[in-house]
């Protein structure tokens, strides 16, 4: 097998033309994401080759080849379509790990709508906020999250249909649809629609320091960006056979766990269960991984499960790995090449950049603890906080900022125009992140430039939580911020003032807990609440979250002459 | 059955069985692998044997796998009691 290119050699006269051309655009095709990741394959010959190798934790599988994913996916555009789903409405999937999940997706987006996946543990809350955002027509789920729906169902008079992908014999209540997959009429042929390079795709929300979530508003143009980035980063050879953590609730999971692989018309294996270090590498063993995309917790928590478990199996299929989320840590990178005899290659971007934008290549040295170097195509720099000018030395900490225009940067946050713009600074777009960058290119991360916290890789606005805390009906004031922590980077730690007639307790903060956990998600459950009897607050009233999230950090809290004595 | 199973098996069901799941939480069923239960609910699951019984977890035993099912729950809880006598 032939050894990759080098950094050098893929930068040198790069292009993203070589997307365009490699994906074989023809006159009359549409550019439909949906359609180059199934109808595009099969024309390609690829039609009987498996497309998706679906297991469950209770051992359930189901394989799917590309001309599947072009009939089924065919079959849910037009149920869609037959349901008067127009164009350009927002169709929410919230499955777990299903195959409907990541062949609804392609359906969607062969009818012209536009998909947003939202996390399947979000709970109603969580789900409310964005659905109300996206004004959303319709929602494909599952019989075990229905009720979540439910419970906001009245709250959204724009939400046409529920549709069940696994209601069975269930009874449905008002608006709800039965649609199984398995058993529906399955259609041949299905006219996609013509959507354009700039046709809205998807819109990921993704959440920021002030206000509610934001959708993060992509284009079917983004799989240029994502096919390559795919090829290159992942290292995707034809014979492969893929598997990607991430949950397509989340952007890695549509743009690594869909729109990469698929458009490259690879094989991915897909296992809808939590973490277990000992089925997991039974799940690699059995169906011969080559090359894994996983996240920084995961490989922590494998970690501490110790080496003796690896070597219980064979996990010599293993060609490539690669890690997104968190910045890897150096000890995993190392731990990594020792045990699976090639280091996890970490990748930097975000729900943003809609592709990978700083990496480790597979043809160039890693750096154990570093995020790498700027993708080809991609320029990045830090900049100075202030001025917002590059800064031109290395070492020195500044803001990660990439220059607009590569195909898969989102075009907006939905009906959030300010917002969009205000992460534009001096013609460059921040990240939010800051980094140091060293003599031979290679970025460093430092930390996070704002109080959103990077939790086992996602991130969780201190705003949502704070709000949901104050649903409580113990709680006066709250804030959140995050906590350093050996395995998730950082967890959600909460500040709260209890109201008048109530004392903090053991069981307040489970309450308070479990309160968060089932409002929002699993992630944004505060894993400690401390009970205090003021915040730090300016002189005019609002909250400092800063000067408590240094305190967890250890770190100095800077200016404090705005602040309210107490 | 045993009492610790019983009180454990019936927190998980209630606290974190979606309503419409219609999964039955035995003493074997998967936790986390399963889904029902993950990494980060782990943590309120943690506070809860504590609180009830009186005990102390070090985070090192506070495994995924530790917590994978009910009986592992529970033992971990009974290894814990003993340590704490």
């Amino acid at each position: 097998m032939s050894d990759p290119p080098s950094y050098e050699e893929l930068s040198a006269n790069f292009s993203w033309s070589i997307a365009e051309q490699e994906l074989g655009h023809q006159p009359g095709d549409p550019i439909n994401i949906g359609w180059m990741c199934s109808d595009r394959i099969c024309r390609m010959g690829l039609a009987n080759k498996l497309a998706l190798h679906w297991e469950d934790y209770q051992g359930n599988e189901k394989q799917f080849t590309f001309d599947d994913l072009r009939v089924l996916s065919n079959t849910i555009a037009h149920f869609l379509s037959e349901l008067g789903i127009r164009p350009g409405e927002r169709v929410c999937l919230f499955m777990d790990r299903v195959p409907e999940l990541y062949i609804g997706f392609l359906g969607v987006l062969k009818m012209g709508g536009v998909v947003q996946p939202l996390f399947s543990a979000f709970g109603d809350e969580s789900l409310f906020v964005r659905l109300q955002d996206a004004n959303t027509s319709a929602i494909v789920t599952q019989k075990k999250h229905v009720h979540k729906v439910r419970k906001i169902r009245e709250h959204l008079p724009n939400l046409r249909y529920i549709i069940l992908v696994d209601a069975g014999e269930s009874p449905l209540q008002q608006s709800e649809v039965s649609f199984p997959m398995d058993q529906a009429r399955r259609i041949e042929d299905f006219a996609v629609y013509p959507t354009t390079a700039e046709s809205p795709s998807v819109l990921h929300y993704t959440s920021g320091t002030t206000g509610q979530p934001k959708g993060a508003q992509h284009v079917h143009y983004s799989v240029i960006s994502q096919y390559l980035t795919a090829k290159w980063v992942l290292d995707l050879r034809p014979d492969d056979v893929y598997w990607c953590n991430a949950d397509p609730g989340w952007v890695t999971g549509t743009s690594y766990g869909i729109i990469g692989p698929w458009s490259n018309g690879i094989t991915q294996v897909v296992f809808d269960s939590g973490f277990n270090a000992e089925r997991w590498y039974e799940f690699i063993e059995k169906h011969r991984v080559t090359v894994w995309y996983s996240a920084p917790t995961a490989i922590r928590l494998l970690m501490k499960e110790g080496t003796e478990i690896v070597q219980r199996h064979d996990l010599s299929s293993l060609r490539h790995l690669a890690s997104v989320g968190e910045p890897l840590n150096a000890e995993a990178v190392v731990w990594s090449q020792k045990v699976f005899g090639t280091p996890f290659h970490d990748t930097f971007w975000q729900t943003e950049t809609g592709c990978i934008v700083i990496t480790n290549l597979p043809g160039m040295p890693v750096k154990p603890g570093s995020m790498g170097k700027a993708f080809p195509g991609i320029t990045a720099t830090v900049l100075h906080p202030k001025t917002y000018e590059a800064v031109n030395q290395t070492g020195i900490a500044g803001l990660i900022a990439l220059r607009p225009g590569w195909p898969s940067q989102i075009r907006g946050y939905w009906n959030n125009e300010a917002g969009f713009k205000a992460k534009f600074k001096n013609g460059w777009y921040l990240c939010g992140d800051r980094a140091s960058i060293d003599a031979d290119g290679y970025f460093w991360f430092m930390g996070r430039d704002d109080d959103v916290i990077n939790t086992g890789g996602h991130l969780v606005g201190p705003f949502e939580i704070e709000s949901a805390l104050l649903e409580h009906h113990a709680v006066a004031e709250s804030a959140a911020v995050a906590k350093p922590d050996p395995v998730n980077m950082e967890v959600v730690k909460a500040f709260v003032t209890l109201k008048r007639g109530y004392d903090p307790s053991g069981d307040l903060e489970l309450e308070i807990m479990n309160h968060i956990r089932k409002r929002l998600s699993p992630l944004a459950m505060p894993q400690e609440i401390e009970f205090v009897d003021c915040l730090p607050k300016t002189r005019s009233g609002k909250i400092v979250r800063r000067i408590l999230r240094c305190k967890e950090f250890h770190e100095p809290v800077g200016d404090l002459s705005t602040i309210m004595d107490d | 059955m045993d009492e610790i199973v019983k009180v454990v098996r019936d927190y998980v069901t209630r606290e974190y069985l979606e309503e419409g799941d219609e999964r039955e939480i035995t003493e074997t069923t998967p936790l986390i692998s399963g889904g029902i239960v993950d990494s980060f609910s782990m943590v309120s699951l943690l506070r809860f044997l504590e609180k009830k019984y009186s005990i102390h977890i070090p985070d090192a035993a506070a495994t995924p796998d530790a917590f994978d099912t009910v009986q592992s729950i529970a033992a971990l809880v009974r290894r814990f009691q003993k340590a704490e006598v």
